[in-house]
C-alpha cells in the first residue's frame, strides 16, 4: 500500500448505497496500528456509515474492508465484533444489568467471567470509582453512562476502538474530559482509534489524523497541523473555519 | 346465603377441572407463542400472518370455537385413529389454548419490535449472536410485557373456559348453565362468583411475576409463580383423590333444560344405589350430545325419538310413534352402536293445549273435536311455532282453520290463555305449567305430531354392561307424562323451587319400580 509496515485496517474500493442513495463511493484507505483518526464530515456524509463497515453493523455494497490483513467479511460478525471495542452516542447500557455486569459483558459472550478486580481495573481507567460496579445504569450521569460505555467497549482488550460520535449528547465540559481520557488511554493502550465526529475542534484536539468526508467520499486526509495550516481543500477549511470564527468572536468579547 | 355457601363448597371437583383446564391451555399457548412471536420479530411478514390468524380466531365466539374442535378432531381421528377423544378435555384444551393465543402472541411481538433500537445496536456491536441477544437483552427487556400477556389470556382463558361445559369438560361452568336453565339463580352465582375469584386470583399472582420482572425484582417473580404453581398442583392432587375409586364410573350426559338435568339425575342415582361411580356431563349442546354417546365422552343419555328422526337419520317423513321408535333402535344398533335400552314411558313432544273450561265447554278431546270449532277460536303459539313442520303438518291434517293467529314469548303463552286472550296454544308436553294449569293437551288421533318418545341411550362402551341395563331396566316405561311434568315444575316455578337432584328423589319415590 502505501509504505513499509502493513496497513492495521484498510479499506479497499469501499461503497455502500442504501436503494438509490449512495452513502459510501469507492472508498480506498490505509490506517496504521495507533492512529488516532477522526471522521469529520456535515451529517449525511456517510462518516458512520463507512465506519460501521468495519464492525459488520453496516454490510457493503462493494469493496473490502480488511482489518489486520484479513476480510471482515471471512467470518461470523459476532465473533469479528467482540475483537472491536465500539462505541456510540446511545451509550447502549442495557438496564437490567449492573454496571459491573455491563462491562463484563464482552467476555461473557465468549463464556469467559471477567474478575471483579479486573472490572475495578476499568472502571478506574475510565476515570469512574470501583464502587459504582453494582449500581444500575439508571442510577449515573449521561457522562458516568459514557465512561461505563469506553470501560465496556475497552474490557474485551481489543486494539480496535471505534467511536460513532461518542460524546455527542454530553455537556461541553465532561465532553472535554472525557475526550482527553480516551486520548490518554489511545496512548496508554497503543489502541487504534476511529472517531466519527461532526465537531472539527474535537477531532483537531485529539486526532493523529483528520479525514473529511463529503458526500460519500474523502475529501481531505490530512494532519490537524496541516489542517490548520490551510491544507485539505474547501470542504475541510469550511468546517475549520466554525471554531476559528467563535474563537475570534470570543476574543473580541474579552477586548 | 347459606344455600350459596353450600353452592360454592360444592364446587370443589369442578374448580379443580377448571384449574388445571386453564392452566393447560395458558401452557400451551405460550408454548406455541413465545417461538411464533421471536420468529415474527424477525421477520415482518410472519408477524402479519400470524397476529392476523390470532386476530381472526379472537373474533370467533368462544362458544363456536369450543363446539368447532368437535368436528375437528372428529376429522382427525381419521389421522390418530378411533381412540382420539372428540369431547370433554382435549376439544376444550385445544380451543382455550387458540384463544389464549393472541394475547400472548401480540403482546410478545409488541415488546421484541420496540425494544429500544440503542440497546439492540450495543447488543450487536458487542458481538452477540442472535440467540445471546434474545437470551440476554431482548428476553429479560420483554419480560414484563411478555407477562402481561400471559396474565390477560389467564384471565381470559378463566372467563371463557366455562364455555368447556357444553362440550362434556366438567369446569365452573357447570353450575352456571344448569342454574341458567332450571332458573337456580342460587347456582349461577355460585359459579360466577368461583370463576371471578379464580380469575382475581391469577391476576394477582400473575401480577406479582409481571411486577417482579418490571422492577427487576427476582424473589417476586420466584414468589408468584411459586404460588401460582401450588394453585395448580394442589387442584391435580385434589382430583387424583376423587378419582381414586375403584368402582367402575358412568359418565351421564345432560342437554341443557330442567328435564334433562332432573333424568339425569334421576339415572345417577339409580346407578349409584347399583354401585357405580357416577359422573354428570350436564348442559351440553344438543349439537354435539348424540355424538358424545356415540363416541363413549358419555355413557347414557336421554334423548327424543323426533330429535334424533330429524337430527341423526335426517328424515321428514312421520312413520308413526311405533315405527319410529323401532326404526332408531335398529338405526343406532346398525350405524353408531349405540344401544337404545327402551322408552320412558312421557313423550315431550309439541302438542295443543286447551283450559279445561274450553275442553268442557266445546267437547275437546282429540285435535279432530278441536277442527270443528277453530274458526271460532284463537290459537296462541311461541314465535318459532307457527315456521315449524309440525304446525303445518297438524294444521294440514286435520283442517284447522282459527279465528285468528297470534304469537307470545314461551313465559305470555300461559298467561293468555288464562286471560282468555287465547284459546288453544301450542306447548311441549311434558312441560310442568301444564300440570300447574291444569292444561288439556288434545290427543292426536292421525298422529300427525311427530313423536318424541323419551328414550334412554347407552354408550357402545357400556351397551353390554348387564349390570348397568338390570339397574336402569326399572325405569323403562315407568315414567308418565304426568309425573314428569310435576317433577318439571318442582324444578321450574318460582316458589319452593326444587334442585333436580331433589326433583329426582322425588320422581323415584313417585313412579313404580
Amino acid at each position: 500500500m502505501n509504505g513499509a509496515p502493513p496497513a492495521f485496517l484498510c479499506f479497499d474500493r469501499l461503497s455502500k448505497s442504501y436503494d438509490s442513495v449512495i452513502a459510501v463511493r469507492e472508498v480506498s484507505l490505509a490506517i496504521a496500528a495507533g492512529e488516532f483518526v477522526a471522521l469529520v464530515g456535515a451529517s449525511g456524509s456517510g462518516k458512520s456509515t463507512l465506519l460501521k463497515c468495519i464492525n459488520r453493523l453496516v454490510e457493503p455494497t462493494s469493496g473490502r474492508v480488511l482489518l489486520d490483513g484479513q476480510d471482515v467479511l471471512a467470518g461470523p460478525p459476532a465473533r469479528l465484533r467482540r475483537r472491536i471495542g465500539y462505541v456510540f452516542q446511545g451509550v447502549g447500557l442495557f438496564p437490567h444489568m449492573s454496571v459491573g455486569e455491563n462491562v463484563a459483558l464482552t467476555p461473557r459472550l465468549e463464556g469467559e467471567v471477567l474478575a471483579a478486580a479486573r472490572i475495578a481495573d476499568l472502571l478506574e481507567l475510565v476515570e469512574l470509582d470501583p464502587a459504582m460496579a453494582d449500581r444500575l445504569p439508571t442510577e449515573l450521569s449521561g457522562g458516568q453512562r459514557q465512561r461505563v460505555g469506553v470501560a465496556r467497549a475497552l474490557a474485551g482488550d481489543s486494539h480496535l476502538l471505534l467511536m460513532d460520535e461518542p460524546f455527542g449528547a454530553l455537556d461541553p465540559i465532561t465532553r472535554g474530559q472525557l475526550g482527553e481520557r480516551v486520548r490518554r488511554l489511545h496512548d496508554q493502550l497503543e489502541l487504534t482509534t476511529l472517531m466519527v465526529t461532526h465537531d472539527m475542534a474535537e477531532a483537531l484536539l485529539l486526532a493523529t489524523r483528520v479525514l473529511v468526508m463529503d458526500a460519500g467520499c474523502i475529501v481531505a486526509d490530512e494532519t490537524p497541523q496541516a489542517l490548520l495550516a490551510g491544507a485539505g481543500g474547501e470542504v475541510a477549511q469550511a468546517l475549520i473555519e466554525v471554531p476559528r470564527e467563535q474563537a475570534r468572536r470570543l476574543a473580541g468579547i474579552s477586548e | 346465603m347459606s344455600a350459596l355457601v353450600e353452592a360454592l363448597l360444592g364446587l370443589g371437583p369442578q374448580m379443580a377441572e377448571h384449574v388445571l383446564l386453564c392452566a393447560a391451555a395458558v401452557a400451551l399457548g405460550i408454548a406455541v407463542a413465545l417461538p411464533l412471536a421471536v420468529w415474527a420479530s424477525r421477520s415482518p411478514p410472519v408477524a402479519r400472518v400470524t397476529l392476523g390468524f390470532a386476530s381472526l380466531v379472537q373474533t370467533i365466539p368462544a362458544l363456536a370455537l369450543l363446539a368447532l374442535f368437535f368436528p375437528i378432531l372428529l376429522a382427525a381421528r381419521a389421522l390418530f385413529g378411533e381412540g382420539l377423544p372428540t369431547l370433554g378435555f382435549l376439544p376444550a384444551w385445544l380451543a382455550l389454548a387458540l384463544y389464549a393465543l393472541l394475547p400472548i402472541l401480540r403482546n410478545a411481538v409488541i415488546a421484541l419490535t420496540n425494544l429500544d433500537a440503542e440497546l439492540i445496536e450495543a447488543a450487536d456491536g458487542l458481538g452477540m449472536t442472535s440467540w445471546q441477544k434474545l437470551r440476554l437483552v431482548e428476553a429479560p427487556l420483554a419480560a414484563p410485557y411478555v407477562m402481561a400477556g400471559i396474565r390477560t389470556a389467564s384471565v381470559w382463558t378463566i372467563g371463557a373456559a366455562t364455555l368447556a361445559t357444553t362440550i362434556g369438560q366438567r369446569s365452573l361452568g357447570d353450575p352456571i348453565f344448569a342454574g341458567l336453565q332450571t332458573q337456580n339463580w342460587v347456582l349461577v352465582l355460585a359459579g360466577c362468583i368461583a370463576s371471578a375469584a379464580l380469575a382475581l386470583v391469577a391476576d394477582g399472582l400473575l401480577g406479582l411475576v409481571e411486577r417482579g420482572f418490571a422492577m427487576r425484582r427476582p424473589r417476586l417473580v420466584i414468589a408468584g409463580a411459586l404460588l401460582a404453581l401450588a394453585g395448580i398442583a394442589g387442584a391435580a392432587v385434589s382430583l387424583l383423590e376423587w378419582r381414586d375409586d375403584a368402582r367402575e364410573t358412568v359418565v351421564i350426559g345432560a342437554k341443557s333444560f330442567s328435564e334433562q338435568y332432573i333424568l339425569a339425575r334421576t339415572i345417577g342415582q339409580v346407578l349409584a344405589q347399583a354401585g357405580f361411580a357416577v359422573e354428570y356431563r350436564e348442559g351440553l349442546g344438543s349439537a354435539v350430545v348424540h355424538n358424545a354417546v356415540a363416541s363413549n365422552a358419555i355413557d347414557v343419555l336421554v334423548d327424543y325419538t323426533g330429535t334424533l328422526w330429524t337430527n341423526q337419520l335426517e328424515r321428514t317423513d312421520n312413520p308413526g310413534r311405533a315405527a319410529m321408535y323401532e326404526q332408531i333402535v335398529r338405526w343406532e344398533a346398525d350405524t353408531t352402536g349405540v344401544r337404545v335400552l327402551g322408552r320412558l314411558g312421557f313423550e315431550n313432544a309439541y302438542g295443543l293445549a286447551v283450559t279445561q273450561e274450553t275442553a268442557h265447554q266445546y267437547g275437546l278431546a282429540t285435535i279432530a273435536d278441536l277442527a270443528r270449532v277453530a274458526p271460532q277460536l284463537t290459537i296462541g303459539g311461541d314465535p318459532e311455532w307457527f315456521e315449524r313442520p309440525e304446525w303445518v303438518a297438524v294444521r294440514d291434517a286435520y283442517g284447522l282453520r282459527f279465528a285468528a293467529q297470534r304469537t307470545y314469548a314461551p313465559t305470555f303463552m300461559y298467561n293468555a290463555l288464562r286471560s282468555g286472550e287465547a284459546d288453544v296454544i301450542s306447548a311441549y308436553t311434558s312441560d310442568g305449567r301444564i300440570a300447574a294449569e291444569n292444561l288439556v293437551v288434545l290427543e292426536d288421533p292421525h298422529e300427525a305430531l311427530p313423536s318424541y318418545d323419551a328414550i334412554v341411550l347407552v354408550s357402545p362402551r357400556m351397551a353390554g354392561n348387564a349390570q348397568l341395563v338390570a339397574a336402569l331396566q326399572p325405569l323403562l316405561g315407568a315414567v308418565d307424562v304426568e309425573t314428569m311434568r310435576q317433577a318439571n315444575y318442582a324444578v321450574d316455578r318460582d316458589e319452593d323451587k326444587r334442585s333436580p337432584e331433589q326433583a329426582a328423589e322425588w320422581l323415584l319415590s313417585a313412579i313404580p319400580r
